[in-house]
């Protein structure tokens, strides 16, 4: 039983509102999914299934709408006993409403907040905007690339090369950080209502999110005013600093993370190239025993005592010289059996086929029975020992719902 | 444990402001109301776990954060490192620290001593939830396993965050941002095609490390409310990133294409096929850029007609799918283009034919000078006993009835030991001396 049972969800189909739906029913609420005649707009996003477009066959529908049910209404069709009014029946015996319509739309199909709030006082309202509901930019036009670009995380992202440009990081994170904050208020919000009674409206900014999002960026800038720059594979910073993504030997890459300081990590590297057969080649492996005999090195003596700084580098190279002689898989695993946290920098194909991210139960099938076949989804981003995650059932067809929900 | 009558103080139930209220600056605090009956209990730190329960304490509940009195709270690293505010150094003086534990209270409890676990355990009994983010086992070996935390109070919450989480074969792996999101696949497809990853410019897991934490402690929440059953969250911050990587997955596990190909990642293109241009482009000056994005042929004859080159009139590009065709000429040409432009007129241009663009902010022009920020009240000002005045991360909702507040800044090591041992769990003055003086808080 997931966690969220028993709560009923009306989700009016749109980008930004996918996620924060998904999130919910994976959850165990009940979301049904309202579509417009022919269907959402998320069915002509690729890629499809077998490459062949179809409403039916988008992945990103497919992905995006897990566990809900869908029906279709005609939001225009205003009339008395016309969709108009079933979505207000609708939205009148559901907990939740989530819409991410442009700003000023609900108001007008006499549907905003105020407006239903007569036929279900105790409704939670969500709306997700790129800019919020109020704000003096809210009417701007907008899409996950401009909403990062205006946001911060842009600035943040992208090459040592400033020739380059800076770069929206893939998979749609804009509608994915406003859509985790949706789910969060949203239940913030009924839980509440749980204790009160009271319900509300919620006004989720995607730009409001994406600001808050990152990191140094923002606190580095609101405490000390320190502007970061941009750099490869790490984190953009005020100055620049050393690279920690090395190329392995199977060409993929490796995050070295934080270069180790610990006298242990210093013996285990020393140990690990003499099991490799690389202490010869590693002129600097007596600056390795070196960093066995100290204590803890601190940032600070990096900095000031030159033999401290030696034997850092030292622990730096040793690292990138065995990354450069294993897969990244490998060295990944390895390192971090010795106590070195790294990370390889995964493929979502390395990540499916991962024995630990299968151990633990990360890849799931799904059943397209409708097809005949069962597809590999990934799975839960929480793992809830006592109300498990689950994808309930197969993204609907268009209006798959329409007589059981709507009955 | 005779000291778990205390137990009968689990007053929180219910609606209403809380039982006592911490002081500041003479006057009680009020928060937000929306989450003001719950209590967590905090072992969190750094970002990926202080994150998580910051915004849960700017909704209203009470978040007391546990800190080590030994070792001066230094097993969260932020404490005491940079960027500071002024010239002034120190464990109170770390500014990634304050931002991210804000609207908490503050106290120490030596976890090494017996008198220390009972305190600890008495905070259990009347708290919803125990929230850490530590290494595997880390809380285990001091003896507050879930099965310990739940033989305490059967209906705790107990939600754990790390990089690989509490079982599977990595799970002894340590982990920072840049590992859970390298093993996560964001770094990998974050990029331009032909370059290696790009990867994120900051600890973008650690955030939302910080957002799924909160989602599975209120979603453990709705579960208690209706079953009465408590539960064990065990959350890892890599998965959480695998699970943010969209339809990519689907178009490998569903079609049997993989993500290491040639040309991909590309990610500042559209990944859904249906907008061109989609990038971002540099403009005039040094280092500035915009976004633009075509979402149908309109807006691209529209931007067409504004570039006025013949280029952008020839008849390949009028339609979507010769734009995706030519994708690499069109991106160069209108690079070319833009590169005379200043970013912040064509912007406002482009938004004035409904064509989607925006510059490229820097952070002091989104967080200083662009008046959404402003009208959202979104970078809010605390007052902080060492630092003084400082600006920090809002949250990006607001609530019509009971919106967050964050008006208290994140507090020094143990500053509400005097509230929570003595009006929460009922020591007095002496006895709360006594527990300073042997150094168990």
């Amino acid at each position: 039983m997931g966690a969220l049972q028993g709560w009923r969800v009306v989700e009016l189909s749109a980008d930004g509102s996918a996620f924060a739906g998904k999130l919910l029913a994976d959850m165990g609420a009940d979301v049904v999914v309202v579509e417009p005649p022919g269907g959402s707009p998320q069915r002509r996003y690729g890629p499809f299934l077998d490459d062949e477009p179809d409403r039916e066959r988008s992945l990103y529908w497919w992905h995006y709408n897990t566990s809900k049910r869908s029906v279709v209404l005609d939001l225009d069709d205003a009339g008395p006993g016309g969709d108009r009014e079933r979505f207000r029946q609708l939205v009148a015996e559901a907990d939740v409403l989530i819409e991410a319509e442009r700003p000023d739309r609900m108001a007008q199909l006499g549907l905003d907040y105020a407006d239903m709030v007569g036929l279900r006082a105790d409704l939670v309202y969500c709306s997700i905007t790129p800019f919020g509901r109020q704000g003096p930019r809210r009417m701007e036009h907008s899409t996950d690339l401009t909403v990062l670009a205006a946001a911060g995380p842009v600035w943040s992202c992208g090459y040592d090369d400033h020739e380059l440009p800076p770069v929206r990081g893939g998979g749609h994170q804009g509608l994915h950080t406003a859509g985790v904050w949706a789910a969060i208020s949203v239940l913030t919000a009924l839980l509440h209502r749980s204790h009160t009674g009271v319900g509300q409206h919620l006004d989720v900014s995607m730009h409001a999110a994406s600001n808050v999002t990152t990191e140094m960026a923002s606190y580095g800038w609101l405490a000390a005013r320190k502007e970061v720059q941009r750099q490869t594979g790490r984190h953009a910073a005020p100055g620049r600093t050393d690279p920690t993504q090395v190329l392995c030997a199977d060409g993929h890459y490796l995050n070295t993370g934080v270069p180790p300081r610990r006298p242990g990590e210093f013996l285990a590297l020393h140990g690990w190239l003499e099991e490799l057969g690389l202490i010869e080649e590693f002129s600097l492996a007596v600056l390795l025993e070196m960093g066995g005999q100290y204590e803890h090195i601190g940032l600070a003596e990096i900095e000031e005592d030159p033999m401290i700084g030696e034997v850092f580098g030292a622990g730096r190279e040793a690292v990138a010289l065995i990354a450069s002689r294993l897969s990244a898989r490998d060295a990944f695993v390895g390192f971090q059996q010795r106590g070195i946290p790294v990370g390889a920098v995964f493929a979502p194909e390395d990540i499916m086929a991962d024995p630990h991210f299968q151990a633990r139960g990360f890849p799931v099938e799904v059943d397209h029975e409708d097809l005949g076949r069962r597809f590999v989804y990934p799975g839960a981003p929480v793992l809830m020992n006592g109300s498990p995650w689950a994808i309930s059932r197969r993204a609907p067809h268009i209006g798959e719902h329409q007589n059981e929900v709507l009955a | 444990m005779a000291s778990l009558a205390v137990a009968d103080l689990t007053a929180r139930a219910g609606p209403g402001p809380r039982l006592g209220s911490p002081q500041e600056n003479g006057r009680d605090v009020m928060g937000s109301a929306a989450l003001s009956h719950l209590r967590i209990c905090d072992f969190t730190g750094q970002l990926a776990g202080a994150g998580a329960t910051r915004h849960l304490a700017a909704l209203g509940a009470e978040v007391i954060r546990i800190e080590d009195p030994a070792r001066r709270g230094r097993w969260d690293i932020l404490r005491g490192a940079p960027p500071f505010k002024d010239e002034r150094r120190g464990n109170e003086f770390g500014s990634a620290f304050q931002n991210h534990n804000v609207a908490k209270l503050g106290i120490t409890i030596n976890m090494r001593t017996e008198r220390g676990k009972e305190l600890f355990s008495e905070l259990v009994a009347i708290s919803d939830a125990v929230t850490e983010n530590f290494a595997a086992g880390v809380v285990a070996r001091m003896g507050f396993g879930y099965e310990q935390l739940k033989a305490i109070r059967s209906d705790i919450i107990y939600v754990s965050n790390c990089g690989f989480g509490h079982t599977g074969p990595y799970h002894e792996f340590k982990s920072w941002g840049p590992i859970a999101q390298a093993v996560g696949g964001l770094t990998f497809t974050s990029g331009l095609a032909g370059q290696p990853p790009a990867g994120w410019g900051y600890s973008y897991m650690d955030h939302h490390g910080g957002y799924f934490m909160c989602l599975g402690i209120l979603a453990a929440l709705c579960h208690r409310q209706r079953t009465g059953e408590g539960q064990w969250v065990d959350m890892s911050c890599s998965e959480a990133g695998a699970a943010l990587l969209g339809p990519a997955v689907l178009d490998y596990t569903v079609n049997g294409r993989p993500s290491r190909r040639e040309g991909f990642p590309d990610s500042n293109r559209d990944a859904t096929a249906t907008m061109a241009p989609h990038g971002i482009y540099a403009t005039a000056g040094v280092d500035n850029w915009i976004a633009i994005a075509c979402r149908d042929d309109t807006e691209w004859a529209s931007l067409a007609a504004t570039i006025d080159q013949p280029w952008a009139q020839s008849a390949a590009l009028a339609t979507l799918a010769g734009r995706l065709e030519h994708q690499d000429p069109l991106d160069a040409d209108l690079d070319r283009w833009t590169r005379s432009q200043d970013r912040h007129q064509l912007a406002a241009q482009l938004q004035e034919l409904a064509i989607p663009a925006a510059a490229v902010a820097r952070p002091g022009e989104r967080i200083d000078e662009d008046p959404s920020s402003e009208a959202w009240g979104l970078w809010p000002l605390v007052n902080h006993a060492a630092m003084g005045e400082v600006r920090v991360d809002g949250l990006p909702v607001h609530f019509s009835q009971t919106d967050w507040v964050i008006d208290r800044a994140a507090p020094l090591l143990g500053a509400d030991n005097d509230y929570v041992f003595g009006e929460i769990l009922g020591l007095t003055g002496a006895e709360i001396g006594t527990l300073h003086q042997e150094g168990v808080i």
